[in-house]
């Protein structure tokens, strides 16, 4: 109740002020009359009453301020006042202002930037019903090496009989299709589900329906559900699309949904998503190609989840035949085990901790902002001192002067703010649409209100971050004694200077840090590049062509339709080698096994190795060097003879040389027949430019009774065209014409440059060195400006003391000398407190890191030498000032 | 005539609530009455009476509202509110309480330690 009518009295007392005063100037009247009249009736003349009615009463103006504050008013109405009078001040100077805004802003609006992109891509929750419940089902193969495996069909029908920790489980898996009877043939992505995979997401569609049971069921019609982006472009977000027939890869599918605008599985985009038909009765150990997907029950934790699928592997393993030509002990000795993560984490990856480490980056940047503006500030409270003291000379308490100052930062700092905001929008634009390819949930990066209350809360905790050594050091109980001084105490100078002088070494140290981290970053990336990744990325373009059963039903004419292409484009002018491959350097792509007929395997199944399919004539166009022997020729493809190349490391692990490789023969599983070593290729760094090559087999895109087919033909494989018109639109209309001349039903897909490619397995680096080289570049520059204002001011402080050395004598090399020695103190100490720093700091880095350790000496000398030339300079143009002190000017002011 | 007395400090509020828990009473009314109830012998700065009143209004213990005053004048007049009330009868039980007390050491004699 009380404190209802407080507030309301407070309220109205704000709100609506001038009713308050004039009631207040009514009712203080109406007392000074009625005294009046009572005096007059006691027999005072009117006059004189009136005149002692006013004195008895006191100031009116007292009475009416105390009014006020015993209303609440009071407080508000100063804090107006200080507002309007810091406001007043700042806008008085406008090149002080101007500077510590734009400085503050570009600093607080790259910390927004950066905390957009963590906003978006670490901490929003996927934009699926209770996504703290979806977890990722990969698992690992120990006993194969391999520590990132997909689940597989029967393992999901044990998941789904068996489990006791999911709502429910579902498989997934993305391919291409080729769409025809579209005005060009077209390859688009598709999303293959179980029926469970949508409900488990809980995205409704927002036309049609999901799967049912009956659309996975083996054998029946054949259903499709669209995406949005996709019914909007080739539909025309036509509502009767419902029911309709679309025919790709010669299948005839009926349209049964449409899912929402805002649904992207995994930050993939899908033209279609297609249900899954498995077969219950005819699925078999193996086929570990499906990611799969899960709802935990409420409360289930993760692990539980594990110990769950933990207890089910071995049952699935005795629940199903193996796969041809392969045991169950088999199976055993890959020692599967689950690897659950959270939905969220499976698809972030270890992109958080390059995230955390450019916030932190920036963060320093608005640090070293920060104490420029506080430098800034320091000598501005310097210049009024005098005010100052003046104010408390009048009665203004510590809490007011500090109040003052501080209002005045903070309403810096929410200028600041509101520029650094505008900074960010346009920085987090450029940033989408530079898209670096290994960020996560990319299309989620937005200016949020969570952004804005960040930004919000950056810009008046710096506000009052840097506010708070001016009012420290000026709105202490000692500023009454500055009265007297009249702002020439030398003696308070000094401190105040020792005040700047901190935070100067502060900003050398911690820019010292950045640069450090860009430099180190920068050596990464040079070591990246002088890495051999195996394949020569320049001037090729690939694509890939998928040749459905519709276009050649017969294996043979496969191939001879792929040799056909290669040789159309080989002819185009300029190409100089062509070749086709199922895997693109440096993209992931199968793994099986390899088994050497001279070696033993009793003890267990040997580790994993990478599969290519090549075609004759790709190490050429690849930029692959054939290390011993020869590479395939059309005839071995065509005769589906028992041939392989294997890589040369995997050479060297067998048979510890590439040349005792040949003639040795190896095979993917224990029934297939063995299939001769013909060729050694040079290792291939298809894991990544970072990572060791991995151990690789080659095979002809033809072969007989290989991983269980009996004939095996490779049907959608990617054309390697070398030439030094890579990349031209004139280069791809020529291909695309020679594609189109042997069938005109073949759509390209994936067309990219090899460079683009390598560029990516970069992206991650360059993306880090990029922000971490403009972090270290606003690092430099603010410092710099923050040495020369700190040393100018010094000099222009002195100038008095310089000009009677000067007088009395002094070398213009020693004025020079005592200048820059006072820098050189400043930096020396920064340096210092920077290398304890960066030694500390850098190994924050070294998970980014290549080729180079975090504490890399050669990387410290340099940043150090560069920090250290750039100080002086930035001393050197004060110490030349001060030289230039004209001893008669300087005097006369004595 | 007595001297008048300074009214202690805090006691003006306590004395106005008495005032208005007469009957609602403008600013000078309070004045008044407070003078003819204590027979002129305390001295009431004039211009003190209106922080008070603010502040108590504030408070919530007196409300307001304009009215016209005996001779037809606009006034604003201040009336008690319920929680005034209980308040000045927990300040009132306070005052007697203390004065008790103060009253009892004041009037010890040397014999009665």
């Amino acid at each position: 109740m009380t404190i209802f009518s407080r507030f309301r009295s407070w309220l109205q007392a704000t709100l609506r002020r001038s009713r308050m005063e004039s009631d207040m100037r009514d009712e203080l009247h109406f007392h000074i009359e009625a005294y009046a009249e009572d005096l007059v009736r006691s027999g005072v003349p009117h006059q004189e009453a009136i005149r002692r009615a006013k004195l008895e009463f006191g100031a009116a103006e007292r009475v009416k301020e105390e009014c006020r504050e015993a209303r609440g008013v009071h407080f508000i109405e100063t804090l107006f006042r200080d507002i309007r009078y810091g406001l007043r001040a700042l806008r008085k100077s406008p090149g002080f202002t101007a500077i510590a805004v734009l400085t503050l802003g570009v600093g607080i609006g790259a910390n927004s930037a950066i905390f957009s992109v963590i906003n978006g891509v670490l901490l929003k929750p996927l934009p699926y019903l209770h996504p703290e419940e979806l977890i990722d089902l990969h698992l690992t193969a120990p006993g194969v090496n391999f520590p990132d495996a997909d689940p597989a069909p029967f393992l999901y029908f044990t998941y789904r009989e068996q489990g006791r920790s999911f709502q429910s489980v579902g498989l997934y898996r993305w391919n291409t299709q080729s769409v025809t009877g579209l005005d060009e043939p077209e390859e688009v992505q598709c999303l293959n589900v179980t029926t469970e995979v949508l409900p488990i997401l809980g995205v409704q569609p927002t036309l049609g329906r999901w799967f049912s049971e009956n659309d996975a069921a083996p054998g029946s019609p054949q259903t499709a559900v669209l995406t949005y982006g996709w019914w909007q472009t080739h539909f025309g977000a036509d509502r009767s699309v419902i029911g309709r027939q679309i025919i790709y890869n010669g299948i005839s599918r009926q349209i049964i949904g449409v899912m929402p605008a805002n649904f992207s599985f995994l930050d993939r985009d899908a033209a279609f998503i297609l249900p899954l038909q498995f077969d219950r009765s005819k699925e078999f150990l193996g086929g570990f190609d499906y990611p799969g997907i899960a709802r935990l029950k409420p409360g289930v934790t993760i692990e539980q989840a594990s110990a769950d699928i933990a207890r089910m592997i071995p049952v699935a393993l005795h629940s199903f035949p193996p796969q041809p030509g392969l045991t169950v002990k088999e199976f055993e000795d890959v020692r599967l085990a689950p690897k659950s993560r959270y939905l969220n984490q499976m698809l972030i990856g270890d992109v958080g901790k390059t995230l955390w480490v450019l916030m932190g980056t920036i963060g320093i940047v608005l640090l070293i902002a920060c104490a420029n503006v506080a430098n800034l500030l320091l000598v501005r409270a310097e210049g009024r001192q005098h005010e100052l003291a003046i104010r408390v000379a009048l009665g203004a308490s510590w809490f007011d002067i500090a109040r003052a100052l501080l209002i005045e930062s903070v309403a810096l700092g929410l200028l600041a703010g509101a520029l650094g905001l505008a900074f960010a929008y346009g920085a987090v634009r450029v940033l989408v649409s530079i898209a670096p390819s290994h960020l996560p949930r990319l299309h989620e990066i937005s200016i949020d209100p969570a952004v804005i209350l960040f930004t919000l809360g950056a810009a008046l905790l710096t506000g009052i971050l840097f506010g708070m050594i001016p009012v420290i050091k000026y709105a202490g109980p000692r500023i009454q004694h500055q009265l007297r001084g009249g702002g020439r105490a030398a003696s308070q100078s000094r401190e105040q200077h020792r005040t700047r002088s901190v935070l100067v070494v502060a900003q050398v140290a911690l820019a010292l840090v950045l640069l450090i981290g860009a430099g180190l970053m920068i050596r990464t990336f040079q070591a990246l590049r002088k890495v051999d990744p195996g394949f020569d990325p320049r001037d090729v373009l690939t694509l890939r062509i998928a040749i459905p059963e519709s276009q050649a039903k017969d294996p043979t004419a496969v191939i001879r339709l792929e040799q056909g292409i290669v040789e159309k484009i080989r002819a185009i002018p300029g190409v100089t080698f062509t070749g086709l491959t199922t895997v693109i350097p440096t993209e992931r792509a199968g793994h099986d096994l390899i088994y050497a007929r001279d070696k033993s395997y009793e003890r267990g199944v040997p580790p994993l190795r990478l599969f290519k399919s090549v075609s004759p004539g790709l190490l050429a166009a690849v930029g692959n060097r054939l290390i011993a022997g020869r590479e395939f020729t059309w005839t071995d493809t065509y005769e589906r003879r028992p041939v392989a190349m294997v890589s040369e490391n995997l050479a060297r692990e067998l048979w510890q040389d590439p040349q005792r490789a040949l003639g040795k023969q190896i095979r993917e599983d224990l029934q297939g027949p063995w299939r001769e070593v013909i060729g050694v290729v040079n290792d291939v760094r298809d894991d990544g430019v970072q990572e060791k090559a991995p151990t690789a087999a080659y095979f002809p895109l033809l072969m007989n009774d290989f991983e269980g087919d009996a004939v095996a033909v490779k049907r959608s494989v990617s054309y390697i065209v070398r030439s030094k018109r890579a990349g031209s639109q004139t280069l791809l209309a020529a291909v695309r014409q020679a594609v189109w001349s042997m069938n005109p039903n073949l759509p390209l897909a994936n067309v990219r440059t090899l460079q683009e490619i390598y560029d990516k397995s970069l992206a991650r680096t360059s993306f880090t060195l990029v922000m971490l080289a403009i972090a270290g570049a606003m690092a430099l520059l603010i410092g710099l400006v923050g040495i020369y204002g700190v040393i100018s001011y010094a000099v222009s402080q002195r100038q008095r003391e310089i000009g009677t050395r000067i007088a009395v004598g002094a070398q213009r090399s020693d004025v020079m000398k005592l200048v820059l020695n006072e820098g050189m103190t400043l930096l020396l100490i920064g340096l210092g407190v920077g290398v304890a720093g960066s030694l500390a700091s850098t190994r924050f880095l070294s998970s980014l890191l290549f080729g180079v350790t975090a504490t890399d000496p050669v990387t410290f000398a340099a940043v150090i030498l560069l920090l250290a030339l750039v100080a002086l300079a930035a001393c050197y143009l004060p110490a030349r000032q001060a030289v230039r002190v004209d001893p008669m000017v300087a005097l006369r002011y004595e | 005539m007595q001297k008048q007395l300074d009214l202690l400090q805090g006691t003006l509020d306590m004395l106005i609530l008495k005032a208005v828990s007469l009957g609602p009473l403008h600013g000078y009314g309070i004045l008044l009455r407070i003078q003819q109830v204590s027979k002129e012998r305390l001295e009431i700065q004039q211009g003190s009476l209106y922080p008070a009143l603010y502040r108590l209004e504030h408070q919530g213990w007196i409300a307001s509202e304009w009215g016209a005053s005996e001779n037809n004048r606009k006034a604003k007049f201040y009336r008690l509110t319920a929680a005034g009330k209980r308040r000045l009868q927990a300040e009132t039980d306070n005052w007697n309480r203390m004065a008790d007390v103060i009253a009892g050491i004041l009037g010890t004699r040397p014999e009665e330690v």
